[in-house]
């Protein structure tokens, strides 16, 4: 028997349609969620886009374009750009391009491998620190504060003047110092964590400390982490660049872009401004592209700002 | 509130305590003693073991800490002996200079940054927004120097309007009234700094443009001006107080390379020179420095904010 009261009978029932007409789409998870928020933000596609771009350029550059940097050629000593030096040469007849190339290696090498370290090593004290509470939580977090209050630049210098720099020194260097930021946003993540009960429930099912913090907290907490990766990286850059520009970097043939700027410097009233601006625009451009992404993942990966 | 002042007191002491510790230890590790600094390059291994046993570089480096901080303590920092000076008496020659060069950026950046801030939260989304957020978005990703070598290629070399070296006076009154020197100096920090503080400024501006209470005072009638100056400064001025007492190590490294660059002589310069005459006193000092400015700096920070942020003192 039909029902009264709506004039006519009911439209089948569909279960595809939500009560006001829209669809109900696949399901999503949280990671295919932020991946496309992020893929939306524009400037976020521009920055990986110029972040692929350096990847390609410094580690295919070189197998496509020989330019010299290895030996002394000084008949073509500060040659402005033109035929067969696409960039200049600098004070030693070095092409510039290939000098830059090189320099994009060290710089993205020493960035992502500190970055690493740095993640690596901040993600588990943090999440050690947060889970243990007490005591042992408070002495870990006074060890980052003391170690925050470390000047890191000159601490950076000062050892690396001591021992020379090589990929893996300053690699090493700039992680054991910028280790402090991931561990507090991880620490604090797992503050919020721990009273959730999904820990709960995995505590009461004989979870290991160490299986919590692997399989449970950790992965939670990756947004935080993955956001602070790319600001890592950013300055990681910005300090290997510091470092070669104050001469304490790698040196020769390992140059650096911050080398690179250091020994144009020399000459920029002479007029030879393709020792100093490309290299300077690439920094410029590769900081600025993990600062895109950086931004972006963080934006993708705050739930509050989701435009659904 | 007197108590947490005096606990964050307590804490940063003993921070302090570690931290010197830590630094101590570690160019301890690097540069046991100035033996080879003094005797020449050539001094054989006697001889060094007499130096060190002579001037108390062979006890335990606790006892070397401890007696470091007791003379630090009185004011006596070491002695340089590549300089051949205290090192007391050569920070003393140069930091009024530095801490001019860094006083005006700051006192600058805020002037400029916090007003900047707030019409780009205001006037969100329209081209003034942009140009400025594209600015110090590229200004933010650009190392201290290269924006220092860009200012001084178009506006010393090109245009002959400042000079591209830094004030070369030896006095600090010389240096306060030399701005065709010094403007280019001042204007790296600052445009450096405007670059972040901006950015902070303006999100925090939208976050506080989105509360009910602005929207209570725009119902009210208030003109604009008095919405944006009586209720919005105060309450996005609050994060900024975090940021310059944050920022005020990060001036004193960034005088690093900037007076590097402009060849000033400041606490900068005084650095890099130790540097590279590996001239362990000077180090030591100039790090402990900047590590008491950190602390400071952070102590400063969180002290601020509470006075200034009633919902922190009260909860």
């Amino acid at each position: 028997m039909q029902m009264t009261g709506g004039g006519g009978s009911l439209p089948p029932l569909d279960i595809t349609r939500a009560p006001e007409g829209g669809e109900i789409g696949p399901v999503q998870s949280g990671w295919r969620l932020a991946l496309r928020e992020f893929a939306r933000n524009k400037l976020a596609v521009v920055g990986a886009a110029i972040l692929l771009f350096f990847v390609i350029f410094s580690f295919v550059g070189p197998v496509l374009y020989h330019g010299n940097y290895l030996t002394s050629n000084l008949l073509a000593v500060n040659e402005p750009p033109g035929a067969g030096y696409p960039l200049g040469t600098n004070n030693q007849g070095y092409d510039e391009l290939a000098l830059i190339m090189k320099g994009g290696q060290v710089a993205l090498e020493v960035g992502f491998f500190s970055a690493l370290v740095a993640i690596v090593w901040g993600a588990l004290w943090g999440a050690v620190s947060g889970l243990a509470g007490g005591v042992v939580d408070a002495i870990m977090m006074r060890v980052v504060d003391v170690f925050l209050s470390v000047p890191f630049l000159f601490i950076v210098l000062i050892v690396a003047v001591k021992y020379g720099a090589s990929v893996l020194n300053l690699s090493l260097l700039i992680g054991a110092f910028s280790w402090l930021v991931p561990a507090r946003l991880v620490r604090g993540e797992v503050l919020t964590l721990r009273v959730r009960d999904f820990v709960s429930a995995a505590r009461v099912a004989g979870a290991s400390r160490t299986r919590l913090i692997g399989r449970h907290l950790l992965p939670n907490a990756l947004g935080v982490v993955i956001v602070n990766v790319t600001f890592q990286v950013a300055d990681a850059i910005l300090a290997i660049a510091f470092l070669g520009f104050l001469g304490f970097g790698l040196q020769w043939p390992n140059e650096d872009w911050g080398d690179l700027l250091s020994s144009g410097v020399s000459y920029i009233q002479d007029g030879y401004w393709w020792q100093v601006y490309p290299v300077g625009a690439c920094i410029v451009l590769v900081v600025m592209a993990c600062n895109l992404i950086g931004d972006a993942a963080r934006d993708s990966l705050d739930v509050r700002l989701r435009s659904r | 509130m007197i108590g947490y002042i005096v606990r964050r007191i307590g804490v940063s002491i003993l921070i302090l305590f570690g931290v010197s510790l830590f630094i101590f230890a570690l160019l301890h590790a690097i540069y046991p003693s100035p033996a080879i600094d003094v005797l020449g390059a050539r001094a054989n291994g006697a001889l060094i073991k007499a130096f060190n046993k002579q001037n108390g570089f062979d006890d335990p480096w606790l006892v070397q800490y401890g007696r470091y901080i007791g003379n630090l303590l009185r004011g006596n920092l070491g002695y340089s002996y590549k300089l051949n000076q205290s090192v007391t008496s050569l920070i003393n020659e140069v930091w009024a200079r530095s801490a001019w060069l860094s006083g005006v950026s700051l006192v600058l950046s805020v002037v400029i940054a916090i007003p900047l801030g707030v019409y780009q939260a205001v006037r969100r989304n329209t081209i003034g927004d942009y140009v400025a957020t594209g600015v110090a978005f590229s200004v933010y990703a650009m190392p201290v120097f290269f924006l220092g070598l860009i200012l001084i290629q178009i506006f010393a070399l090109d245009l002959h309007w400042f000079s591209f070296e830094g004030s070369q006076s030896t006095s600090v009154v010389g240096v306060i009234g030399d701005w065709h020197a010094m403007t280019l100096p001042v204007a790296t920090l600052t445009l450096l700094t405007i670059a972040s503080f901006s950015r902070y400024m303006r999100s925090t501006s939208m976050d506080v443009l989105a509360q009910d209470y602005i929207k209570v005072a725009r119902a009210k009638g208030l003109p604009e001006r008095l919405v944006l100056l009586r209720h919005l400064l105060r309450n996005a001025c609050l994060p900024m107080v975090t940021l310059i007492g944050l920022s005020i190590p990060n001036l004193l490294a960034g005088n690093l390379i900037t007076e590097t660059l402009f060849n000033f002589r400041g606490l900068g310069l005084l650095f890099y020179t130790a540097l590279q005459n590996v001239d362990y006193n000077v180090l030591l000092a100039y790090t402990l420095i900047g590590a008491l400015l950190t602390i400071i700096g952070n102590l400063v920070a969180d002290i601020a904010l509470t006075v200034a942020d009633p919902r922190i003192r009260l909860s």
